[in-house]
C-alpha cells in the first residue's frame, strides 16, 4: 500500500524548552486512520504543526504523498474567519487554485451537502452556526481541494457528546467514500478506539508504543499505555 | 436578538451629513462673496440679509462659515486619509511579519509618540512653513503612530488564529491573507480610530489656524475666524459664536460616530 505520510527520525526543538520531539518515526497508509494519544504537553500538536510545516524541523524528514495535507482544527470558534460567510470561506481554496466561477459554485454546494449541511448555510456567518455545524464546515474546507490526508487535532473535544458522535460518524463515512487517511489526535481513548485502525502513544516527545487498536487496548506493553488505559476503565 | 438603536451613530452621522451638505453648498453657492469686504456693513448683528451677521470688515459670516467648514473638512479628510493609510500599512506589515521590521518601525513610532502631538506638529510647521498643505502633512505624520499601533495589535491578535492557519493550508498568499482575510476583522477598530482622528484633526487645525500658522488669510478657516474675532467679542459676539459653534458641531459629531462605531463593534 502507498503511504500518504512518512515521518523519519523527526526532531524539533523550541527556544528555551529544549527538545520537544525526539526521534519520531511512523507512516500512514492510504485509507488508514492513525490515532495519536498522549496527555497535553506531550508534543501532539507540535507534531501536527511540524507535518504541516508551520514550524521548522531540525532533524529527520517528512515525506508527503501527492497532495498537501489538510487540517481540521480543535476549536470550531476560531478556525472560521468571523467576517466572512460560510460560502465565501468554502470557496476560497478553489478561488486560490483558480477554478472557474461556475464550477466553484457547483462544488461548494456539492461539498456543503456532503457534510450534512444545506445551501441555506452558505449565506450565514460563522457566529450563526453551532459548534457541530462549524466543525462540519471545517471538514468541508479540508476536503474541497480533494485532499487525501487530513490531520484532525482533537476535532471533537470541544463538542457535546451527542454532537461528537455525529461528527465522528461523518468523518468515518467520508473516509470510506473517498479512501481518506486521517491522523486523528485525541486525548480521549474512547474516541480513539471507535475511530482508529492503528494508534501511536506519545509521552514527553517520544513514541512509546505503536500498534493495532484492538491489540494495543487488549495487551498494552508500555507502562504508560497501561496507566492511560486504567484511567478510562474506572 | 436585541436591536437597540445606536443613537450616537445615528445622531453623529446626521450632523455630519448636514454639515457635509453645507460644505457642498459652499463650493457652488454662498449668499455673498466670503472674502468681499464692505465698509458700510461692518459688524452687523444677525438679520434676514446676513443670517449670522457680518464681521469687522463687513464680510458675511454665514458665507465665511460655509467656506470655513469646507476648508476644515478638506484638511481633516486629507489628514486622516494620509495618516490612516500609512499607519495602517505599517501596522499590517509589522503585526503580520514581526521580526526586525517590527522592531525598527515600532521604535520610530515610540520616538514620535514621545512628543506631545501638537508640539510635534508645530515643529514640522516651523520647518516646512505655514500653509494648508503643510498643516495636512504635519498632522498626518503625527497621526501615523496611533493607527500603526492599533492595526499592529489587531494583526498580532489575529495572525496566530486557526482561521489564518487554515488559509495558509488552502495555499492563500501572505498578501491575500493580510488584506482579504485579516484586514476586514480590523476594520471596525480602524473606522472608529478614523472618526477620533477626524475629531482631533478638526481641533488641531482650528488650534493651528488660531495661532496663525495654519490656513493663511484671506482664506476662511473656522480657527482663523475665531482668532480674528476675539478682540470684538464684547461688541459683536456673533463673529466668534458661529464659527465656534461649527467647530463644536464638527468635533462632537465625529466623536459621536466614533463612539457609535465602537459600540457597534462590541455587539
Amino acid at each position: 500500500m502507498k503511504s500518504v505520510l512518512e515521518v523519519k527520525n523527526l526532531g524539533v526543538s523550541y527556544k528555551g524548552r529544549g527538545r520537544v520531539l525526539k526521534n519520531i518515526t511512523f507512516s500512514i497508509k492510504k485509507g488508514e486512520i492513525l490515532g495519536l494519544v498522549g496527555e497535553s504537553g506531550c508534543g501532539k500538536s507540535t507534531l501536527s504543526k511540524a507535518i504541516l510545516s508551520f514550524i521548522p524541523i531540525e532533524e529527520g524528514e517528512i515525506i508527503h504523498g501527492t497532495k498537501r495535507p489538510q487540517m481540521v482544527f480543535q476549536d470550531p470558534f476560531s478556525s472560521l474567519n468571523p467576517s466572512k460567510t460560510i460560502g465565501w470561506i468554502l470557496e476560497e481554496p478553489l478561488r486560490v487554485s483558480k477554478v472557474p466561477k461556475e464550477e466553484r459554485k457547483r462544488r461548494v454546494v456539492e461539498m456543503i451537502e456532503k457534510v450534512g449541511l444545506g445551501k441555506e448555510h452558505l449565506k450565514r456567518y460563522p457566529k450563526e452556526l453551532s459548534g457541530g455545524q462549524r466543525q462540519r464546515v471545517s471538514i468541508a474546507i479540508s476536503l474541497i481541494q480533494g485532499a487525501e490526508f487530513i490531520i484532525a487535532d482533537e476535532p471533537v473535544s470541544a463538542l457535546d457528546v451527542t454532537v461528537q458522535k455525529q461528527i465522528m460518524e461523518l468523518m468515518l463515512t467520508l473516509q470510506e467514500e473517498n479512501q481518506l487517511s486521517y491522523l486523528f489526535i485525541s486525548h480521549d481513548l474512547n474516541v480513539i478506539y471507535q475511530m482508529c485502525d492503528r494508534v501511536i502513544v506519545m509521552k514527553d516527545g517520544e513514541i512509546v508504543e505503536e500498534g493495532e487498536v484492538e491489540e494495543l487496548f487488549a495487551n498494552p506493553k508500555h507502562d504508560y499505555t497501561k496507566v492511560l488505559l486504567d484511567s478510562i476503565m474506572e | 436578538m436585541k436591536n437597540r438603536k445606536n443613537y450616537s451613530l445615528i445622531i453623529g452621522i446626521t450632523i455630519v451629513s448636514i454639515l457635509f451638505l453645507l460644505f457642498l453648498m459652499g463650493i457652488f453657492y454662498t449668499p455673498y462673496d466670503p472674502d468681499a469686504m464692505n465698509g458700510s456693513e461692518k459688524m452687523l448683528a444677525p438679520s434676514i440679509q446676513h443670517l449670522f451677521g457680518t464681521d469687522q470688515f463687513g464680510r458675511d459670516i454665514f458665507s465665511r462659515v460655509l467656506k470655513g467648514i469646507g476648508t476644515t473638512f478638506l484638511i481633516a479628510i486629507s489628514t486622516v486619509c494620509l495618516g490612516a493609510g500609512i499607519g495602517v500599512l505599517i501596522g499590517v506589515l509589522t503585526g503580520y511579519f514581526g521580526g526586525w521590521l517590527d522592531e525598527v518601525l515600532m521604535r520610530v513610532n515610540d520616538a514620535i509618540v514621545a512628543f506631545p502631538s501638537i508640539l510635534l506638529a508645530l515643529i514640522f510647521i516651523s520647518v516646512l512653513g505655514a500653509g494648508k498643505n503643510n498643516v495636512v502633512l504635519a498632522l498626518a505624520i503625527v497621526f501615523i503612530p496611533s493607527f500603526a499601533r492599533m492595526t499592529r495589535s489587531e494583526f498580532l491578535a489575529n495572525r496566530d488564529m486557526d482561521y489564518v492557519k487554515s488559509a495558509k493550508l488552502m495555499g492563500v498568499s501572505s498578501l491575500r491573507i493580510m488584506l482579504v482575510h485579516i484586514l476586514p476583522n480590523a476594520i471596525p477598530t480602524i473606522l472608529s480610530m478614523m472618526a477620533i482622528g477626524f475629531n482631533n484633526a478638526i481641533l488641531a487645525e482650528a488650534g493651528m489656524s488660531y495661532l496663525g500658522i495654519g490656513v493663511q488669510p484671506p482664506e476662511a478657516s473656522l480657527g482663523r475666524m475665531l482668532s480674528e474675532s476675539q478682540i470684538y467679542l464684547s461688541r459683536a459676539p456673533w463673529i466668534a459664536i458661529f464659527p465656534g459653534l461649527a467647530i463644536v458641531l464638527l468635533a462632537l459629531s465625529f466623536s459621536l460616530i466614533s463612539e457609535g462605531l465602537s459600540k457597534k463593534g462590541e455587539r
